[in-house]
């Protein structure tokens, strides 16, 4: 079980935005997130919900998966949504008691910034579902690269992303089993206040260290033994390149950029407050 | 040409205390002549400590002699312009099937090798597909390594190495932590890449009956080569190998007894087949 926990929980699947260039998914999705920003009308947000609902859609991710990536952002939303409701003044006041006051424009602004939280995590979460996190580095890799010529290290920090990423089950099979053994001899993870769990901690730690730098150790013995000495001369197995498919997608996201930015400027459509 | 030559080699390196001042110099690998020719199987035996992982890191240049000189098809290891050239030449496979895979997929692992020489990408896939077939991993090419058994990732990381085209394999104790299922698999393979590719390969062990095909075993002690011959030779002479705290395959083990016990069986039995018939000749 705990050999399956893929970072980046990478939805396996076949469908038209899997087989997109991972440099495609990255910037169409900077892009997404920047359309969100640029607008702030409620046809703006009608196109922004036709358009990642497409994707989705072409995605072939069930949405049940993607609405459950917005677990970890509920509490940081719930407080978004509070605060720009009752400190935003302006406009006419709706509800009034004590010292709590909803406007108008608390209660638009406060609607409008959730739908864009919960847009941005669903965006950038079909990312994540639909590119292997090997593509993911390759690609930013690849889109870093300009950054070699100030003396960034793009590569070697692309390649220590995918060894974290095929060591990541590794340690985590490593950890259980020094659990175990110390749980058998007696060990206690699960009473006591957090400080004393966090204690408890420090025993599987110590040994989690020791092994994983005496991984590393072996790990970089392998690498120079098969020849690896950074990325100068080096070729590629899976190398990056642009398929038509790909061009169409920087297409249609640059058509939808420029619908929204129009409709959010040039076409009045109002209802009530929104 | 041989394919490895070592010539009076000698590795020290550093005993320290526990602040790390320096209190004197180990000798793991004191006085060593090796010859092995191209083509051949090569097994070196010991026990822990012997210093058959040291000898095994020279061939790679992962270590460098301290005193003597290891030529590497011609090549002499402590020449840094031929290090990428004598890595090249023989490749290496480790104990950890773990520590040795980079890839999270097979065959992206396979292909590691390859592009960091510089291969271009349409012989890089040719390569894998070849490597992998070797080994008989093609089923598994688009697989996580973390999916796989021991065995199974000790012949991926084979493959890894055959798809750098070597002439010569270094296997260093790749059994060690497998299970007699996973050492079978392995060294089947391994036999088999022998006999089709004719690569050289020498295999670091410390388990018997992996050495009975070998042309030459080569037998380590505290640094220094203490026994060579083929085999037979080898395994005929149990007394002094169990002096060096090496096990004996049990059917040699067996036939050794009963020759004590006044059977006249002959010297250096090495398989079960050969043990039933020199019984069945007996009367």
């Amino acid at each position: 079980m705990i050999r399956d926990i893929t970072i980046g929980q990478y939805y396996p699947a076949q469908s038209r935005i899997h087989r997109l260039d991972p440099r495609v998914k990255i910037i169409c999705t900077l892009l997404f997130l920047v359309s969100l920003f640029i607008q702030n009308s409620l046809l703006g947000y009608l196109v922004a919900t036709l358009f990642l609902g497409c994707v989705i859609k072409f995605s072939k991710v069930p949405v049940k998966y993607i609405v459950k990536g917005l677990k970890p952002v509920v509490i940081l939303l719930l407080f978004t949504v509070v605060m720009n409701l009752f400190l935003t003044r302006g406009g006419s006041t709706l509800v009034h008691f004590g010292i709590f006051t909803i406007t108008e424009s608390g209660l638009r602004t406060s609607v409008f910034m959730a739908v864009r939280l919960i847009y941005l995590v669903m965006g950038s979460s079909i990312m994540t579902f639909t590119t292997s996190p090997n593509g993911l580095t390759d690609g930013l890799e690849k889109l870093l690269y300009p950054l070699n010529k100030i003396n960034v290290p793009v590569h070697e920090v692309a390649m220590m992303m995918s060894i974290a990423l095929r060591f990541i089950p590794i340690l985590l099979e490593e950890t259980d089993k020094i659990m175990k053994a110390q749980m058998a001899r007696g060990a206690d993870f699960e009473s006591g206040n957090i400080i004393q769990r966090a204690k408890a901690m420090v025993p599987i730690l110590v040994p989690l260290f020791v092994s994983a730098f005496r991984r590393a150790n072996d790990l970089a013995m392998a690498m120079e033994a098969r020849c690896y000495h950074g990325g100068e001369g080096r070729t590629k197995m899976k190398p990056l390149k642009y398929k038509p498919g790909d061009f169409r997608a920087y297409i249609i996201t640059m058509l939808y950029l420029v619908i929204i930015f129009m409709v959010g400027r040039f076409v009045p459509f109002r209802l009530w407050i929104f | 040409m041989d394919m490895i030559h070592a010539e009076e080699l000698v590795y020290e390196y550093d005993k320290r205390d526990e602040e790390g001042n320096i209190i004197g110099t180990n000798r793991a690998i004191d006085g060593v002549d090796i010859d092995v020719t191209p083509g051949s199987f090569v097994a070196v035996l010991g026990h822990n400590g012997s210093g058959k992982s040291t000898l095994a890191k020279h061939m790679n240049a992962i270590l460098v002699p301290t005193g003597g000189t290891m030529w590497v098809d011609g090549k002499d290891t402590r020449d840094p312009n031929e290090l990428w050239n004598v890595r090249q030449s023989a490749g290496m496979v480790f104990q950890n099937p773990d520590n040795q895979i980079i890839g999270t997929v097979v065959e992206e692992d396979v292909g590691f090798g390859p592009e960091n020489l510089g291969v271009p990408t349409d012989e890089i896939w040719k390569r894998v597909e070849d490597s992998l077939r070797a080994v008989g991993m093609i089923k598994y090419r688009n697989s996580s390594p973390n999916k796989l058994s021991g065995g199974q990732k000790q012949r991926v990381a084979i493959a890894g190495v055959i798809a750098m085209e070597p002439k010569c394999i270094v296997l260093d104790e790749p059994t060690a932590m497998l299970d007699p299922n996973g050492r079978r698999e392995v060294i089947r393979a391994v036999e088999k890449l022998r006999k089709e590719k004719n690569v050289t390969v020498i295999l670091i062990t410390h388990y018997m009956e992996e050495v009975v095909d070998a042309d030459q075993v080569f037998v380590m002690d505290d640094g220094h080569i203490v026994m060579h011959g083929t085999p037979r030779e080898i395994f005929s002479r149990v007394d002094e190998l169990k002096a060096y705290r090496m096990d004996v395959p049990q059917v040699t083990m067996l036939a050794e007894e009963l020759r004590k016990r006044g059977l006249a069986l002959p010297k250096g039995i090495l398989r079960r087949e050969e043990l039933v018939e020199a019984l069945c000749q007996l009367r």
